[in-house]
């Protein structure tokens, strides 16, 4: 990027598809370092800040935008479209915080069908109820002006690289506001690591966390509001459900310095395949128990097993990667 | 279901296992082709992501035959496949997947007969569920709606 530095400013583009807008915010969240970025660097397309619309990018010429930071899972057909006009219009497209990576936490829906879901929003929910009729989702209406359309919602939830190629990852829950002006930085510098990385570190959470490890030997599970952690011991130690082992490092443990246990927002680390899979893995290992009926009452304590495990991750569950690659979703 | 021949990875700890599935060929006993043996050193190596690898390229079932408890040449390598394999059924079937498809047993070197007893019990059990297929039990929820 260093040769168009000297010319013009690079063009940066943000855009948001199935989040929760805590990805803008950490962008904003910046502080001061953000106007010494954002002189450095043009701003081409921001829905939650600035007013550019969709035909301003359509308009523009391939690969004619720097970067793209693009946060937000895939749910829906306008979602998909937006991230195929930015991957044609981006040199660098970045997947910036879980949704965008693993899924997140709309990701969640995925334990549920779509019909389900617009079920119970619609229908089923108490404040709705009595006015089915009324509140029956529809894709198109008739107005006065003419005919208004909606986007089409898919069965799935997909990551980003689902639908399209991916040149790095920014991950987190949001990204940390340091580790955005680490990657810009490294962007507006050309100081890129390779192709396809992910911006966190090698190792695993608890070789960065400052709580003391001894011995995993677990009677029973409790949920933070259960009881008050002990301070310096770790939290798994002590029974509470840290995904510590099995996610990357790089956000300083910044929830358990808050003695709340890591909920695996970072996702997993290059050598794990499945992030629930080697979560189950190392539970399995520390419970102390050798009987069986004891086992599963130690287990009974964990209200939501495949919700724990895949917070962050529902649509990167490594079985259906392939095998549920959408037979019923006609994409684009 | 006729017809179909399921695939079924099975992971034999070198021990007992695996030792006690040469006994059963040495006795020439009768033991289902649809068997896909992989030698382990321990049961306890046998980590679900292996379990869901299996699944994700094709098996439709997974096997795991370790030493009996307490027997386990490393101490307690099969303990951590027990703790694991009851999380990883309760788990597997919040992932609509039917936890049927994954088994554990025992098979010391000795047992011969059982392990074509459980090998042939696995693979009539897994004909009857079908091929593997991604979201099973929520399809079927949907189906009786």
């Amino acid at each position: 990027m260093k040769e168009t530095e000297s010319q013009a400013k690079p063009k940066v583009a943000l855009y948001w598809a199935a989040s929760c807008g805590g990805c803008e915010c950490t962008v904003v969240d910046i502080g001061e370092p953000i106007l010494d970025i954002a002189s450095k660097v043009e701003f081409v397309l921001w829905p939650v800040a600035l007013d550019f619309k969709y035909h301003h990018i359509e308009a523009m010429e391939d690969k004619s935008i720097d970067l793209c930071l693009f946060n937000g899972a895939i749910r829906s057909t306008e979602q998909e479209h937006m991230a195929k006009l930015l991957r044609a219009k981006s040199k660098i497209l970045v997947a910036f915080g879980s949704c965008a990576h693993l899924g997140g936490i709309p990701g969640l829906s995925n334990f549920s069908t779509k019909e389900a879901t617009l079920n119970t929003v619609y229908k089923e929910v108490d404040t709705v109820k009595g006015e089915a009729e009324k509140k029956e989702p529809k894709l198109k209406k008739k107005v006065a002006e003419g005919e208004l359309n909606l986007p089409k919602l898919y069965n799935r939830v997909y990551r980003l690289k689902d639908i399209v190629e991916v040149d790095y990852t920014v991950p987190g829950c949001p990204p940390t506001s340091k580790d955005v002006v680490k990657f810009l930085t490294a962007v507006l510098e050309g100081n890129l690591p390779p192709h396809g990385s992910i911006f966190g570190l090698k190792k695993n959470l608890c070789e960065e966390c400052h709580l003391e490890r001894k011995e995993k030997a677990i009677k029973t599970f409790y949920r933070p509001y259960e009881k008050r952690p002990l301070p310096d011991e770790c939290l798994l130690d002590q029974g509470f459900l840290c995904m510590g082992p099995v996610t990357r490092a790089g956000c300083e443990a910044m929830c358990v310095k808050a003695n709340m246990p890591c909920r695996g927002c970072y996702g997993p680390t290059d050598e794990i395949k499945d992030q629930g899979a080697a979560y189950i893995s190392a539970i399995g290992s520390a419970i102390d128990s050798n009987d069986e009926n004891e086992i599963k009452e130690i287990i009974a304590k964990i209200p939501d097993i495949a919700g724990t495990v895949y917070r962050f991750g529902l649509p990167s569950f490594s079985v259906l990667d392939k095998a549920g690659k959408q037979e019923e979703d006609n994409h684009e | 279901m006729s017809g179909f021949e399921p695939k079924i990875v099975t992971f034999l700890c070198n021990w007992c296992s695996y030792e006690g599935a040469d006994k059963s060929g040495n006795a020439h006993l009768e033991s289902p082709a649809n068997i896909l043996p992989i030698k382990v050193m321990c049961s306890g190596r046998v980590e679900p992501q292996f379990v869901l690898e299996a699944l994700k390229n094709g098996a439709d079932g997974v096997l795991i035959l370790g030493c009996h408890p307490g027997d386990c040449h490393y101490k307690e390598g099969n303990y951590k496949t027990l703790r694991r394999q009851i999380i990883l059924e309760q788990f597997l079937e919040e992932m609509s997947i039917n936890p049927q498809r994954v088994r554990l047993d025992w098979v010391s070197a000795g047992e011969g007969e059982k392990y074509a007893e459980v090998t042939k019990e696995m693979t009539e059990r897994v004909k009857e569920l079908g091929p593997f297929k991604a979201y099973e039990l929520k399809q079927k929820e949907n189906a009786s709606v």
